[in-house]
């Protein structure tokens, strides 16, 4: 058997002597970058727009006002009156909403990443729930709030059933994020920390949460600036719209800012779409402060491998 | 000076009387095939100084659901000799290494039959703790795995999370890094983090790890493969001074590793049998200086002259 010929051809544009310093146009490369360019513009444009417009719609009324005075239904008071009791309220839920839902979520994401056998059925059908209940839209919650905690439980239209149900809404959200986090971090950490005598929790504990710090945080306040926005399950909720009192306990009478902005809008005179104009940059500058304590908890806790 | 105690997972036997066994063959039959590429090195291995066997394994199989991924495995592991496990990839040689202190039960569906003991006592059986195996055996992975920690944080890690009585861990830390050769480089850096090191001091940061815990054996799964040959140089020469006062096992893929620093060595190969199943087996296991240069299987030989794997 003779061995085969192999006769290789160099391509023409590789050839020796073809000229390096020739660059040649490839208008598919062109046309996928101007088009990524264009989306980021979209996305953009439209959010600065919006923006733009509330700042401009709501600067007469961007002043201490906004929190030391107390909604009215009156139009001849609209120019002393403020978001105070919604805004109280707002706090209310928000930090009742941290203190439920974040150590039920992170233990709940622990207890899936760490714990679970993912083979056993009931394991894999929890997780399927979580994935689908982080689909469920909100107004669903609030219904399920109104039929069971404000009724059934009777804890009626208060702080706490409000903080109940928004937790709920965003749990998922919570438990996603922090499973996720907790799968960054590497699997040979773990082993390590193992092979050295430690426990289950204390592998955990020492190890795995610490370096899951900044994942969890990011998500777990990406979850609560999701739910200081949320206006629907409220409604079904009985927030008032206008109260001119500050919640005082867990078994009070609110208002949220969303809620606010939503009664503002829905009347006729100019004044209140100013207020409400003025209540959503309020809005906005409270998320955009919690997002920021989220970049700067990653970034200032964020580890390398 | 730290002193530490920790309660035993059962009495260690009295100090025993260390035999030592003939040294090896390689002086008086040299095979009839070339092994210039092992022998030509160096002397093909330590002359071992103990048979008191710390573990035994016999006819341990490993697997992973149905899978037998080991089959059949019996051998002793010396105590205070570093005993080496070479082979082909998928031989099985890590899996074994990883049933030694029962790190693949963190493995799901992985499994162990046959008996692996410890001091005569079961290592698989039910009433073991195998937290508390691992307190006694140690291991070292392949690719350095430093905690996302400060060096002394590293080394504290192991006493503190296993409850060891510690007068002063900044002595026993610093007795661990220096037994790892790996004080003086650091000694004015404790606070920085262990992944600022370099890859042959963080795998020296990890041996320092594990041998702050006092541990009896030290697994090493291929430790110098992530590594230069300097810094390989450096971790065999301290796996010299470590078989002093331990039980070394190492996996390696470098043949003139496991020649150059094991008293015995163990050679796995891959088998595929009538189910057209591959199940890692062992083949050899013998002195380093016998397996080397008059290996008793065909395969042995054809594996350390380079005819294959």
């Amino acid at each position: 058997m003779s061995a085969p010929t192999i006769t290789t051809t160099r391509p023409e544009h590789s050839a020796p002597g073809s000229a390096l310093t020739q660059r040649r146009s490839r208008p598919g490369e062109l046309a996928f970058r101007l088009a990524m360019q264009a989306c980021l513009l979209i996305a953009f444009g439209v959010l600065t727009a919006l923006l733009a417009w509330v700042l401009v719609k709501g600067w007469n009324r961007l002043d201490s006002r906004l929190w030391t005075e107390m909604p009215t239904g009156l139009v001849s008071r609209l120019d002393t009156a403020g978001v105070q009791s919604a805004l109280v309220g707002t706090l209310w839920i928000i930090s009742l909403v941290a203190v439920i839902c974040l150590p039920i979520g992170i233990f709940s994401a622990i207890y899936l990443e760490e714990y679970a056998d993912s083979n056993r059925w009931y394991n894999r059908l929890l997780e399927l729930n979580i994935q689908n209940l982080a689909g469920v839209p909100s107004i669903i919650f609030g219904i399920l709030g109104l039929g069971i905690i404000a009724r059934t439980l009777g804890l009626g239209f208060t702080v706490i059933t409000a903080a109940i149900v928004l937790s709920l809404l965003v749990l998922p959200v919570v438990i996603i994020a922090t499973r996720e986090a907790i799968r960054a971090v590497p699997q040979s950490i773990r082993q390590a920390s193992y092979a050295l005598g430690a426990t289950k929790w204390q592998t955990v504990s020492r190890q795995v949460l610490p370096s899951a710090v900044p994942g969890i945080a990011t998500g777990s306040i990406l979850a609560l600036s999701r739910a200081i926005g949320e206006a629907a399950p409220l409604i079904v909720l009985g927030a008032v719209t206008f109260i001119t009192f500050n919640p005082d306990g867990l078994d009070s009478r609110y208002t949220a800012l969303p809620i606010q902005i939503y009664t503002f809008i829905t009347r006729s005179q100019a004044e209140y779409a100013e207020l409400a104009a003025g209540a959503i940059v309020l809005l906005l500058a409270i998320v955009l402060a919690m997002n920021s304590i989220a970049i700067f908890v990653r970034n200032r806790f964020e580890k390398r491998w | 000076m730290s002193t530490v105690t920790y309660e035993p997972l059962h009495r260690r036997p009295q100090h025993q009387s260390e035999v030592t066994t003939v040294n090896h063959s390689s002086t008086t039959s040299r095979p009839a095939v070339s092994i210039s590429a092992i022998a030509d090195t160096q002397t093909a291995g330590h002359q071992a100084t103990s048979t008191v066997p710390v573990m035994e394994l016999s006819g341990v199989s490993v697997y992973y659901g149905a899978y037998e991924a080991v089959r059949d495995t019996s051998m002793p592991i010396q105590r205070k000799q570093i005993t080496a496990m070479i082979g082909p990839s998928g031989c099985g040689k890590s899996t074994i290494l990883r049933s030694l202190n029962r790190m693949n039960d963190l493995i799901p569906g992985a499994r162990v039959t046959g008996s692996v003991t410890y001091h005569g006592q079961d290592l698989y059986a039910k009433d073991v703790d195998p937290i508390e195996v691992r307190r006694r055996i140690g291991m070292v992975f392949q690719k350095p795995n430093p905690f996302p920690k400060s060096i002394y944080d590293n080394v504290a890690y192991g006493p503190r999370v296993t409850g060891m009585k510690v007068d002063n861990m900044d002595d026993l830390v610093e007795k661990a890094l220096r037994d790892a050769a790996l004080w003086d480089e650091v000694k004015d850096k404790l606070k920085t983090s262990g992944l600022a090191l370099s890859g042959g001091q963080q795998q020296r940061l990890c041996i320092a790890r594990t041998i702050a815990v006092k541990p009896e054996i030290i697994l090493m799964d291929e430790p110098c493969s992530a590594l230069d040959p300097i810094a390989t140089a450096k971790i065999e020469d301290l796996m010299f001074e470590l078989a002093n006062d331990y039980t070394i096992v190492i996996v390696t893929h470098n043949m003139q590793q496991a020649a150059r620093v094991s008293h015995y060595t163990a050679f796995f190969t891959a088998e595929v049998d009538q189910e057209q199943e591959r199940h890692g087996r062992l083949v050899e296991f013998s002195q380093t200086g016998k397996l080397f240069t008059n290996p008793a299987d065909k395969r042995t030989e054809d594996y350390i002259t380079g005819r294959f794997g």
